[in-house]
């Protein structure tokens, strides 16, 4: 026998009281958990949609709407293809690359699709998920890797620094994305005829989750040519070195560009950094509740065990046992009440996180196991604040008033 | 001399007056001895046993346990004290609910911090030693009343205590049983030279006595 065997005796005696006095505690956790859980993956997302990006200043003629980075420059407005040549021959520091591009929503065989017109090298140097469609080309280390935590990514932080470049994107040469490569049953070196033109399919991109999918890309002069919007793009993706974005860049280009949005990619997702930061603060608000309603409610069940156990310490106390003894029966179970509300609440919050994320955010959640941990930390902090006072009312208490009850 | 009290006095503070639970008491118990205390209900009986220990604190008047005076020391001392030295015995039994017999046989030895196996081979011995050998396992409310209180002996017993505390311990008990008790009493007394005292309306308990201390509104009346 020792105390410990007997604070986990009683705690499992009485099992059916620990589900009320867990309740307040669970629930709290599980809630920040799922929370934490959906936000986690959704800032995932914003980093992977910058780093797939690969650009991160966007130049769009006025009238562009910019709600949506991934759709922005289709069927937009366009600009002069000399504003490429304007910004090559400015003074202008910090502009590591640059890719023009024309996009239009074609039918192609009855399907609606994004055909985008691209200057080879400069569009696939700025887009590294391209990387791994193991394309042809030599490895260009950035001259600047962005530094700015918008634009961080949060995996792959090495592969980041690489970039690959395809030399040539052929006349009559096209890149299907993998919907649309499914979508016109496409692979590589299968034909497709885009608005009476013949194209070579030369690769199949892996999916990206992102409208690329839906995109087939062909060099540039081809489609401005088939669209007959000659010498014109619809946007300019810069990738511009982020010291020299947050030393002007975008004004300095706004100069010599009139007539055009000239805006960051930062800029573009910050709703979604938006929402994430109002998870953020939603998070932090339920931690100040359960830190009050889970201490409180812990706090007044420990209480409510005190009371009832009140002969009990007084035998004990009358059998010799000291008040750090039963500060330790007491603190014990509460600890233990802490574990088991971490993990119970953990488990609720990352099962809520992974059924419900898909529904609710649009996005596949995983476990954080790291959570697993917090949660328990939290939950005994919580839980030990809250049975700090009634434990120490009970080492209290006069062992010779308890002896007389009943 | 194992036991002494000089002058005890217990004030209660009750409804704005002072109520004399304990008055001049004066007393001395030799290590062995048996000794009873009577004395009709509201007389300070209860109340002088659980002073004795610390249980309840004196307004006035001296204690002295072993040589030592133990009145005027801290509650950690006396915590001690009460652990190593003293063994209780209630009315009421005073077991833990949740605990089997042998577990609550072996709470002395786990605040004395006595090893486990230990403290499986004491508290089955003592057990054997009142007849529950059988019982081990049981809940309290799985006892009969008599085995309640034979496990209460069993627990104020098993860390070898040099006083047992015993308030009415048969109170609750039918006159076969008291008998019963009060002879393990007894031989407990005599076997393991523990001293005892023993609070109790009873004229029969009473005679068990070897010592008798008669109490009548917090006085001792004779002795
Ligand atoms: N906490 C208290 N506050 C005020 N008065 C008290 C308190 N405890 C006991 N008393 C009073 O002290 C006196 C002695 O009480 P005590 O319990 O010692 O009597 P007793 O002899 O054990 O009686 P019984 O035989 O009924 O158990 C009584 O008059 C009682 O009312
Ligand atoms: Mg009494």
């Amino acid at each position: 026998m020792t105390i410990s065997k007997l604070v986990l005796i009683e705690l499992w005696k009485r099992k059916s009281q620990l589900i009320t006095g867990l309740l307040a505690i669970t629930l709290g956790i599980a809630v920040i958990v799922a929370i934490q859980s959906v936000s986690v993956v959704s800032e995932q997302n914003v980093a992977r949609n910058l780093d797939n990006l690969g650009a991160n200043i966007l130049v769009l003629p006025q009238g562009a709407s910019i709600d949506n980075y991934y759709t922005s420059d289709i069927d937009a407005p366009t600009l002069p293809m000399d504003y490429v040549e304007r910004i090559l021959t400015s003074t202008i520091a910090g502009v590591d690359n640059m890719s023009p591009k024309l996009t239009r929503r074609v039918k192609v065989n009855g399907q609606s699709i994004v055909l985008t017109g691209i200057l080879p090298k400069s569009e696939i140097a700025s887009k590294p998920l391209w990387q791994s469609s193991g394309l042809v080309g030599a490895e260009v280390k950035a001259a600047c890797a962005p530094t700015e935590s918008v634009n961080k990514s949060h995996g792959m932080e090495d592969e980041k620094l690489k970039r690959k470049a395809i030399d040539t994107l052929l006349s009559n040469d096209c890149i299907a994305g993998s919907q649309v490569a499914r979508l016109l049953k496409l692979s590589a070196n299968s034909q497709v005829t885009i608005m009476g033109k013949e194209f070579k399919v030369v690769k199949v991109l892996p999916e990206t989750g992102t409208v690329d999918d839906d995109r087939i890309f062909a060099n540039l002069k081809d489609v401005q040519h088939l669209l007959g919007i000659e010498n014109q793009v619809s946007a300019i993706e810069i990738m511009g070195c982020c010291n020299a974005i947050s030393e002007g860049l975008l004004s300095k280009l706004r100069n010599i560009l009139p007539d055009t949005r000239v805006t960051t990619i930062g800029q573009i997702v910050s709703t979604q950094i938006e929402t994430n930061q109002l998870m953020k603060k939603v998070t932090l608000v339920m931690l100040i509740i359960i830190f009050f309603v889970g201490g409180i409610s812990i706090g007044n069940y420990i209480w409510a065990n005190v009371n009832e156990r009140k002969r009990e310490i007084g035998i004990l106390r009358m059998m010799g046992a000291e008040r750090r003894t039963i500060y330790k029966m007491f603190l014990l179970k509460a600890l233990i009440l802490g574990v088991a509300g971490g993990i119970l609440g953990f488990l609720i919050g990352t099962l809520a996180g992974v059924i419900l994320g898909p529904y609710l955010a649009g996005i596949i959640v995983k476990p954080v196991y790291i959570y697993l941990l917090w949660s328990i930390l939290l939950s005994v902090a919580i839980s030990l604040a809250g049975s700090l006072f009634p434990t120490y009312l009970a080492a209290k208490f006069d062992p010779h008033s308890n002896l007389q009850e009943d | 001399m194992i036991l002494q009290g000089e002058n005890i006095l217990k004030q209660y503070q009750h409804n704005g007056g002072l109520i004399n639970a304990l008055d001049s008491v004066s007393f001395s118990v030799k290590k062995g001895d048996f000794v009873t205390v009577t004395g009709p209900s509201g007389s300070g009986k209860s109340t002088l046993l659980l002073s004795l220990f610390g249980l309840i604190r004196l307004t006035s008047g001296n204690i002295i346990f072993d040589g030592k005076r133990i009145d005027n020391i801290n509650d950690r001392k006396l915590t001690e004290i009460r652990k190593k030295s003293v063994g209780y015995i209630l009315q009421s039994f005073a077991l833990i609910p949740y605990l089997t017999t042998i577990q609550n046989v072996m709470i002395p030895l786990a605040l004395e911090k006595v090893p486990k196996k230990e403290q499986y081979k004491r508290a089955s011995e003592i057990l054997d030693y009142v007849g529950l050998a059988d019982r081990t396992d049981h809940l309290p409310r799985e006892l009969s009343v008599g085995q309640q209180q034979r496990v209460a002996i069993a627990r104020s017993i098993v860390h070898r205590p040099q006083i047992i505390m015993a308030d009415e311990p048969t109170g609750n008990l039918d006159p076969a049983l008291s008998l019963e008790i009060l002879e393990f009493l007894r031989k407990i007394n005599q076997e393991n030279k523990i001293t005892i005292i023993m609070v109790t309306h009873s004229p029969v308990a009473a005679g068990y006595g070897t010592m008798k201390l008669h109490l009548n509104e917090g006085k001792i009346v004779n002795s």
